[in-house]
């Protein structure tokens, strides 16, 4: 399958991307590992007339922690968060989510905020990046701002960022001690988008819950984050009886359709039974600390 | 739509091209180079037939254009053998029959190669790990699994 013809930009500065897109407007797309894009222009789902390739732009792939903040290059790629010892060791809930997105292969080209930034409600980050209380960095000829993930998706392959913004950083506020999170995710097989997965952070003090984030995902035209139950949660007791009520909650707030996956039912209950689960680890997991 | 200019070295040898900007990586390859070992399976991002190595990285080159290869380094399968002699995942490939009809195996191998090179000594379940992106349609995974075992065991050319 061959794409539709388009004009090509490889801008070495960010200032350079962001002044190619003020001149394409809406015209143009960001590739960035382009595992996303190239699929929908090859099948001419998509057919820009001008792309714009940040994967020269040299300062947009780091993972470090600053000033209380985890903070995630753009360009990051997915295997670069597998590889990363500060992932896996302090960042297990980022670390399960980069893990199983796509495939080995798709992971050394796909990027963090590819991932983010093509608002799938399919994709694995947005739902963790909730739960995490994160927000990006988006920098266009106005300047930069941050959005917070929770108000980043505005619909169906369409966030907040203006046409002319380029989604550039991750910012994810460093967890408190006795903190934890886990992201669980039923997929076909590798390579599936979730047919549903969840992902829960959880604060503890002693056994309360000072803090939960749960976000749901490929189960409803955005990735949901699940207030409600965080709600449910917030201020009580981490037993049992209090994470199976989050889980009945957080499986209302998903809005599955039927598909090849499976239909509305059955994912609704999938949430139910992996928000349980994932509770239940993040819970360990901040016992741990 | 205007042509880019590129410059590729692929499998040590310096290429310049002028493609258009939509031109696939995997079409350069066989088109371009007429470098044919590398397959096209499925298209769509699945099979990893078209995998070859960007920088060292196995990646699926279906799904990449050719310009974002431009000054770097790409390796195919034809790049295996030096000198006449077979590598080690060619050889392991041989010996443990890791194909029946071949056509996935330019991929399972430069997968098998890249893994060997970042982990010597990898568990079954890391090969197994490694390989989930490269579909066999004769599902010949457990020979797969172990020509690369085989190769495993041979030192590094």
């Amino acid at each position: 399958m061959i794409p539709a013809s388009f004009e090509y930009s490889c801008p070495k500065s960010l200032s350079e991307a962001i002044a190619l897109l003020a001149q394409y407007g809406s015209d143009a797309k960001i590739l960035a590992g382009g595992q996303s894009l190239i699929p929908l222009m090859k099948l001419r789902m998509a057919s820009p007339k001008h792309l714009i390739d940040i994967n020269r732009i040299g300062d947009l792939s780091y993972i470090r922690e600053t000033d209380g903040v985890l903070a995630i290059g753009a360009l990051t790629r997915e295997s670069d968060l597998d590889a990363s010892e500060l992932i896996r060791k302090k960042y297990p809930i980022i670390h399960e989510t980069a893990a199983v997105i796509a495939d080995p292969l798709v992971r050394n080209m796909a990027t963090v905020g590819g991932n983010l930034a093509h608002a799938d409600p399919a994709n694995d980050h947005p739902a963790t990046m909730l739960a995490l209380g994160a927000e990006v960095v988006a920098v266009g000829p106005k300047g930069t701002r941050k959005i917070a993930l929770r108000e980043l998706f505005t619909g169906l392959f369409t966030t907040a960022l203006d046409a002319g913004e380029i989604l550039t950083e991750i910012r994810i506020p460093i967890p408190p001690p006795h903190s934890g999170g886990a992201y669980l995710k039923v997929e076909r097989k590798v390579g599936d988008f979730a047919t549903a997965a969840v992902a829960a952070q959880i604060t503890l003090d002693g056994n309360t819950c000072k803090s939960v984030g749960i976000g749901l995902t490929n189960v409803g035209l955005t990735p949901i984050r699940a207030s409600r139950a965080e709600k449910a949660l917030l201020g009580k007791a981490a037993d049992d009886k209090n994470i199976q009520e989050a889980a009945r909650i957080a499986a209302e707030e998903a809005e599955p359709s039927d598909d090849l996956r499976g239909s509305a039912d059955y994912k609704r209950s999938l949430i139910r039974v992996l928000t349980g689960r994932a509770l239940r680890q993040a819970i360990s997991r901040a016992k741990e600390q | 739509m205007s042509k880019q200019k590129i410059r590729v070295t692929v499998n040590g040898t310096a290429h310049e091209a002028e493609v258009e900007p939509r031109l696939l990586l995997v079409h350069f390859i066989r088109e371009v180079l007429s470098l044919t070992g590398t397959h096209i399976g499925c298209d769509t991002t699945s099979c990893g037939a078209c995998t070859v190595l960007l920088d060292g990285k196995p990646v699926k080159s279906c799904t990449a254009f050719a310009v974002m290869a431009d000054g770097r380094e790409v390796m195919t399968v034809e790049g295996l053998e030096k000198d006449g002699k077979l590598d080690r995942i060619q050889d392991g490939f041989h010996q443990e029959h890791g194909l029946q009809c071949g056509f996935c195996t330019p991929g399972m191998m430069m997968t098998g190669y890249a893994l060997l090179k970042q982990n010597p000594s990898p568990s079954e379940g890391d090969i197994r790990w490694a390989i989930s992106g490269n579909l066999c349609r004769c599902t010949g995974y457990v020979n797969i699994v172990k020509s690369i075992q085989h190769a495993a065991q041979k030192p590094a050319q």
